[in-house]
């Protein structure tokens, strides 16, 4: 049985704005200069993180054909708006590499550990958590002003799809000075081939950490990390793998840890040869199982850091591989049960390419499924908060992302911090709960009464003047047309620009990408 | 069971989708709240196998100590079982008052091991084979449906953030989370601007019913508070340091909620992946179940006189290994202990099928097997609860057999 083979038995599926589906997409003079159809609207609104004047222009100067390519093949990163690059060169994050910051933390965590008086040790230790926070929240303000900001917007949103497919928990251990760079890691190979997200991943600290991979030693098994890589990284829980290959697996995976001292184990000559470091990310020979293991029908052994690097690989060119992260690149992108006809083409794509990101996500972009899906994808929260901001400050760069990452949490997808190894959901129901929609209306209040501390610059006392301004061309131009009569009948009815601007992001429209 | 009968069963039940039902609950129905363990709770610390030398072996450095040889040692429950020391203060006395059950060896047929798939499994209660899952009708969802159809009422909520897989399906559950809640930030006439917009659509029932929860139950806690004559929060204050923070707080909300205006409802407690360093008789997983413990023993305070007609269900997705890893920590198992109390329940007792705990009786040589399946425990269970019919409690867990274990 598949996991996530549903069936609508109770229509809650797709119950979006269905009034958009038959409207005729009249060809609509923009607020940027050129023209746009409603479908290419929508479209922007599914490759990007909502759409904004900018990605109109863009949009409007090469066409469909090539703004798909340029997203698909982004190259180097354009420079982010001067206002938004200012706050990311001032992040303390930036300032050291990671492993440097794992050093001094941890340094400075013994040191208040050590402390004999007690109101210095709660002292030193209350920092210590203050400036840990610090530095996650410096890695997730990054993230949003690339989200809000960057003109490779199918990247970021790529981005944050690879950390929630190979998701780790911001609070677990010392995570919360890993999760930038881990999230960094991934976004270099976000549209590149898959073998290098599975091993960037599966090499990097705060994976490594994560799923208890550093506590895997031969005699000593985890089946932590060896279980979720094949059930949620790679072959999918039906993927065709048993209890035998984790254990097994896993015993491939001994003796990859971690190691933040400029220390070596003492290892035996023998074994010295065998001996791998690449930064904080160790192979300990002494730790790992020489002998032979038996994974997936394979046998495997003897040969330490090249078994797993062959192990991880052979993973990634699994066929169930290519089914299963197809499908989740659909659920993300298409529907929360993508139709099965595009996940095979995808997944053909995807083979075909020896699992390259970008050409399966052109294969989803030429799918008449695609296109019919547009409009129907219920927004989980942050493609929500994002959109939001995006639209209701369209030109104008944020000064402060702490607002937004406040709405986030309370809407119960705050960044890095999911739990469990499976990362958010991404279906509708999962986000469309009664309560969830009360809280997303609070959100809508926060975001369309006021400026809501986003331009309240570190350290200022008041926000510097903003007020979102809904009511734009982009709404105008673009948006308006394809609302139906009953959220026309509210905003008519809205008593303020503010109480609009309520009105506009907690329509059902506005729900949907 | 095919497929096809269980989705007509499923349908041929009355649609209530998008009503919206917050009439007080009828004093004589019985209340029920599933608290479900997310991360597989190590069902060894918590009733442990003191009589079995096994036992001590397999966990030379997590075992919890036989009762009376160490300061933190386990409370002996009977011959075979004793209950762990973070638990005395709470769930001993519930158990010495004949209200809390164990039923060991509890769980599902589901192998994987997975957290994830085995969660879900659980929550849709449907059949593991020979049917498709179905993600939109959970088995407290359908159990609401069954309530409705005879007539009882059948108010249901979901304490989380989101709703639960098991309260997927035909009937609208609202869901809330109590952790904390503010004020409502809409009047009458914006509520009616917003969920206008809804109307015809897939998701008017959730907006509507999403507002009303909020009025309802911002109107039940802050009333209290403000001294009214219910048990509030400033009562619970002077009986215990800490009521606000935590699951106990959490916990003293959702049991006034209940009293007052639900009968069905669900609420999940992480933290139980105890891979490494899990602790024995102190530790880590100690303060986990300590912590567990205050908020039920809170729960059954705070119910006052309709604690007598409450039951509360504690599950987790599945045990741990039985012998413990290189961590000082255990990995995924199978067989749970469930939890089972109320102020009816006939507890006092260590319930259902059991075997002795020896090599032998472990399950794929690793974990406690499951004799107590979930559904046929909690199918025999809601039979008592409610009289239910055989093909009711077929609509609830299509194809399975109900087993009464005597707990109501």
């Amino acid at each position: 049985m598949r996991r996530r083979s549903l069936l609508v038995a109770t229509g809650v599926g797709l119950t979006g704005p269905a009034l958009l589906a038959g409207c005729a997409a009249p060809a609509l003079r923009t607020g940027a200069g050129g023209r746009a159809e409603a479908a290419d609207v929508a479209l922007l609104n599914r490759v990007t993180w909502g759409v904004d004047s900018a990605s109109l222009a863009t949009w409007n100067q090469l066409q469909r054909r090539d703004y798909l390519q340029a997203q698909l093949n982004p190259g180097a990163d354009a420079p982010l708006p001067p206002a938004a690059q200012a706050q990311i060169d001032a992040l303390p994050l930036l300032n050291k590499p990671m492993p440097t910051w794992v050093v001094e933390m941890e340094q400075r965590r013994r040191d208040a550990d050590a402390l004999t008086d007690n109101d210095a040790k709660k002292a030193a230790q209350q920092t210590y958590q203050q400036d840990m926070n610090r530095l996650a929240r410096d890695a997730a303000t990054q993230m949003l002003l690339r989200a809000l900001y960057s003109t490779s917007q199918l990247r970021e949103q790529l981005t944050w799809f690879w950390f929630n497919h190979f998701n780790v928990h911001q609070y677990k251990a010392n995570l919360r000075a890993m999760v930038g760079d881990y999230e960094g890691r991934l976004r270099t190979h976000a549209l590149g081939k898959f073998r290098d997200l599975l091993i960037a991943s599966a090499t990097h600290a705060a994976m490594i950490r994560y799923l208890d991979n550093e506590q895997n030693a031969a005699n000593r098994i985890n089946e932590n990390y060896a279980r979720e890589v094949m059930e949620l990284h790679t072959l999918g829980v039906d993927g065709g793998y048993s209890q035998k290959d984790v254990q097994e697996l896993a015993r491939v995976l001994t003796g990859l840890g971690v190691n933040f001292s400029d220390k070596q184990p003492n290892l035996r000559p023998a074994l010295q040869a065998l001996y791998v470091r690449e930064g904080p990310t160790e192979f300990n020979p002494a730790r790992h199982d020489m002998g032979e293991k038996l994974v997936l029908g394979t046998r495997i052994g003897g040969q330490g850091w090249a078994e797993i690097m062959d192990q991880l690989t052979r993973l990634a060119r699994h066929p169930s591989t290519a089914t299963h992260v197809s499908r989740q690149l659909a659920i993300y992108f298409v529907a929360d049960q993508p139709p099965p006809a595009l996940a095979e083409r995808m997944s053909r794509a995807f083979s075909a390419s020896d699992g390259d990101i970008a050409l399966t996500l052109q294969a989803m972009f030429d799918a008449p499924e695609f296109s019919a899906s547009l409009t129907r994808k219920f927004k989980d929260p942050l493609h929500y908060v994002v959109s939001a901001v995006r639209l209701a400050y369209d030109g104008k760069t944020i000064l402060n992302c702490a607002p937004m990452l406040g709405w986030l949490n309370r809407l119960g997808q705050g960044l890095y911090n999911r739990q469990t190894p499976d990362g958010y959901p991404m279906d509708e129901a999962a986000w469309s709960g009664s309560g969830q929609m009360g809280t997303r209306f609070e959100i809508a209040r926060a975001i369309g009464g006021g400026s809501a501390g986003l331009f309240r610059a570190e350290g200022a006392t008041a926000d510097a003047p903003a007020f979102p301004q809904l009511s734009n061309a982009l709404y105008h131009g673009t948006l308006a047309p394809t609302f139906g009569e009953r959220t026309r009948a509210a905003l008519d009815a809205a008593t303020s620009p503010q109480e609009w601007n309520i009105v506009l992001l907690s329509s059902p429209e506005f729900m949907y990408r | 069971m095919q497929r096809r009968d269980f989705l007509r069963h499923a349908t041929a039940l009355p649609l209530t989708a998008g009503s919206v039902r917050l009439l007080a609950a009828p004093k004589d129905t019985p209340r029920v709240l599933v608290v479900f363990l997310r991360g597989a709770y190590d069902a060894a610390s918590l009733l442990v196998p003191v009589s079995s030398s096994f036992y001590y072996e397999q966990r030379p450095n997590i075992a919890i100590a036989r009762p009376g040889s160490a300061a933190d040692a386990a409370m002996p429950l009977n011959a075979e079982w004793a209950l762990n020391p973070a638990l005395i203060d709470t769930m001993l006395p519930l158990f010495e008052r004949q209200q809390l059950a164990f039923v060991p060896f509890a769980g599902t047929d589901d192998t994987s091991r997975s957290h994830f798939e085995t969660q879900d499994s659980i929550e849709l209660g449907q059949p593991l084979v020979g049917s498709t899952r179905n993600f939109q009708s959970g088995f407290m969802n359908r159990l609401a449906q069954v309530l409705g159809a005879r007539g009882l009422a059948n108010q249901s909520i979901a304490f989380t953030n989101q709703l639960p897989l098991t309260f997927r399906g035909d009937v609208q559950v609202p869901n809330l989370s109590l952790a904390n809640l503010g004020k409502p930030a809409f009047d009458a006439r914006q509520s009616q601007l917003i969920a206008g917009m809804y109307e015809g659509s897939g998701l008017a029932g959730n907006v509507r019913e999403g507002f009303a929860v909020r009025d309802e139950a911002a109107r039940e806690i802050n009333g209290e508070m403000q001294g009214g004559s219910m048990a509030g929060e400033m009562l619970a204050a002077s009986r215990n340091a800490i009521t606000a923070k935590g699951f106990e707080g959490e916990a003293r909300r959702i049991a006034r909620l209940m009293r007052e205006r639900y009968h069905l409802g669900f609420v999940d407690v992480g933290g139980w992946d105890t891979h490494v360093g899990q602790g024995a008789g102190t530790g880590y997983l100690a303060n986990r179940l300590a912590e567990l413990g205050k908020g039920l023993a809170a729960y059954a305070d705070e119910m006052g006189p309709a604690w007598n007609d409450s039951t509360v269900v504690v599950v987790s997705e599945f045990g741990r290994t039985f012998k413990e890893n290189g961590n000082r920590g255990t990995d995924h198992g199978h067989g749970s202990v469930y939890w089972v109390l109320g102020g009816a329940v006939r507890g006092g007792r260590v319930v259902g099928e059991q075997v002795a705990v020896a090599p032998a009786s472990l399950f794929q040589n690793r974990d406690y097997p499951v004799l107590n399946e979930y559904r046929s425990l909690l199918g025999g269970l809601f039979t008592r609860l409610y009289g239910l019919s055989p093909a009711q409690v077929q609509q609830v867990f299509p194809g399975a057999a109900p087993r009464d274990l005597g707990l109501v």
